[in-house]
């Protein structure tokens, strides 16, 4: 088999525990490049932990994590290169309070690739307009929106060119009025073909844009398949549960 | 009632400003360094790191700063160490500013908020370039106000190298009022030379404070 039919990202039996409480136990998924899927479950499941798993800003305490041939869980594994290989959105954007956003997009392209100021300045204006925020360019954090501000963040992970991103609820902390501007761009990229990971409580989103939905609870995959499916006739009743309930909260209406 | 001061004292006052100046920026400059260095040690270092630090902070905040200039300039003879006066003012005076400097800085790093190492960390960065491009400048534009006071301060404490016979401003000050008997007078224009690098000292941060500003960023920042 080509590698181009290998999934982008493997995630084989993730554990990881605090202290006594096992947040993860036993995660596994594949992901195909091009492919959006979205993970949805109650608060304190795992859902962070998992996503920071991936790129191991959290150390799981077993299982493995594969990008394409390379295993990102192996003990020598030059960690800070795949790091930059995988774009994490936070929930709230973390961007670097002292940077504008024009020096937020091109921190990473000059520490972390390596490019000259040029390259770098043209590169991060490239992703800012692609986001709609060329004109903001010079402004700090503080006077950008939250919607501004989590789409320069977007710009930040995507002017490294990753192989995927990791979205941690990235509209969760923003007003209504702003959630959509976010969506959009992320809908977007799905369209041109990132491959994302989404956690989110945004149904409309996930049944419009998700290849997959992924329903955890408790630290564990309780049923993951296409939108349709698991709105329609989910194959676990508390998938259905769950589902009801959330659409009922966030509105299932892209 | 006559105010006894002779314009003639000016020069050997200059001299001493001088001297004051040097000890002060000299002890205040290894102040940096190495309180940057203690303050990074205590966040991010290990045990064996960071508990050394740390005992080393409690010994230099925790003994009167007479007391180490005192073991600097009498004592580390007896160990074979024989420093000029000037040499073990600037360095009993940089060792314990150190100490107090390495905990406005430490508490500035830690007021950086957890997110923007993970962020940085996010992006391929190495700890230490998270530590050098994303936790210092901050760290550093925090520190700015209670570091002030800390310069402030050493700028007035610098005076008790007069005991150890260096002729900074006190110690002129003091061998020209035992000379001519004037001490309040004499005395008086000190404290106001004092007063006047107090005030320069402040505008002069305060302006640095404003250059550096990040909007966010701070107590004096907007929004965020
Ligand atoms: N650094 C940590 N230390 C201790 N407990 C943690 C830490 N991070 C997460 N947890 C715990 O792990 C559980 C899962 O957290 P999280 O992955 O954030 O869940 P979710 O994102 O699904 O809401 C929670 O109970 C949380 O308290
Ligand atoms: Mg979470």
């Amino acid at each position: 088999m080509g590698r181009a039919m290998d999934p982008l990202l493997r995630v084989e039996d993730i554990h990881k525990r605090y202290g006594t409480e096992e947040v993860l136990r036993g995660v596994s998924f594949h992901l195909d490049r091009g492919q959006t899927k979205v993970v949805i479950g109650p608060s304190g499941t795992g859902k962070s932990t998992l996503l920071r798993c991936i790129n191991r800003l959290t150390e799981p305490d077993r299982g493995q994590v594969w990008l394409e041939d390379v295993e990102v869980t192996a003990p020598r594994v030059k960690i800070n290169e795949i790091r930059s290989q995988i774009g994490f959105v936070f929930q709230d954007f973390n961007l670097f309070t002292h940077l504008t956003a024009l020096d937020n997009v091109r921190l990473g392209l000059v520490k972390v690739k390596r490019l000259g100021k040029k390259e770098a300045t043209a590169r991060a204006m490239e992703e800012l307009t692609r986001v709609g925020l060329k004109d903001k360019a010079n402004a700090y954090p503080a006077h950008l929106s939250g919607g501004q501000q989590q789409r320069v963040s977007i710009a930040r992970a995507l002017a490294m060119d990753p192989k995927l991103i990791l979205f941690d609820e990235p509209t969760s902390a923003l007003d209504p009025e702003l959630i959509g501007e976010v969506l959009n761009v992320m809908a977007q990229l799905a369209e041109e073909g990132m491959t994302m990971i989404v956690v989110t409580h945004e149904m409309g989103f996930a049944r419009s844009v998700a290849d997959e939905i992924v329903f955890m609870e408790h630290g564990v995959i309780v049923e993951q398949g296409p939108p349709e499916k698991l709105f329609r006739s989910p194959e676990v009743a508390r998938t259905g549960e769950f589902l009801r309930k959330i659409s009922e909260l966030y509105g299932a209406e892209g | 009632m006559t105010f006894n001061f002779d314009a003639g004292y000016l020069p050997q006052l200059a001299s001493g400003l001088v001297v004051t100046l040097e000890v002060t920026s000299c002890c205040i400059a290894i102040g940096i360094v190495l309180g940057i260095l203690l303050a990074l040690g205590r966040v991010y270092g290990g045990r064996f790191i960071s508990v050394p630090c740390s005992i080393y902070i409690h010994f230099f905040r925790g003994t009167p700063l007479l007391v180490q200039l005192f073991i600097v300039y009498f004592g580390l003879p007896n160990w074979g160490i024989r420093l000029s006066a000037f040499e073990s003012g600037i360095l009993a005076l940089g060792l314990n500013t150190a100490a107090y400097q390495a905990e406005y800085f430490r508490g500035a790093i830690q007021a950086v908020k957890a997110g923007q190492m993970v962020a940085a960390r996010s992006l391929g960065l190495t700890r230490l370039q998270a530590i050098r491009h994303v936790i210092i400048p901050q760290a550093l534009r925090l520190v700015i106000p209670p570091w002030s006071n800390e310069l402030i301060l050493m700028l007035k404490y610098s005076s008790i190298v007069f005991s150890i016979a260096l002729y900074d401003l006190m110690g002129v000050g003091k061998r020209i009022a035992s000379r001519h008997f004037n001490y309040f007078e004499v005395f008086i224009v000190l404290a106001l030379m004092y007063l006047v690098l107090v005030l320069l000292i402040t505008l002069g941060l305060r302006w640095v404070e404003r250059r550096l500003r990040v909007p966010g960023l701070g107590t004096a920042g907007r929004g965020a």
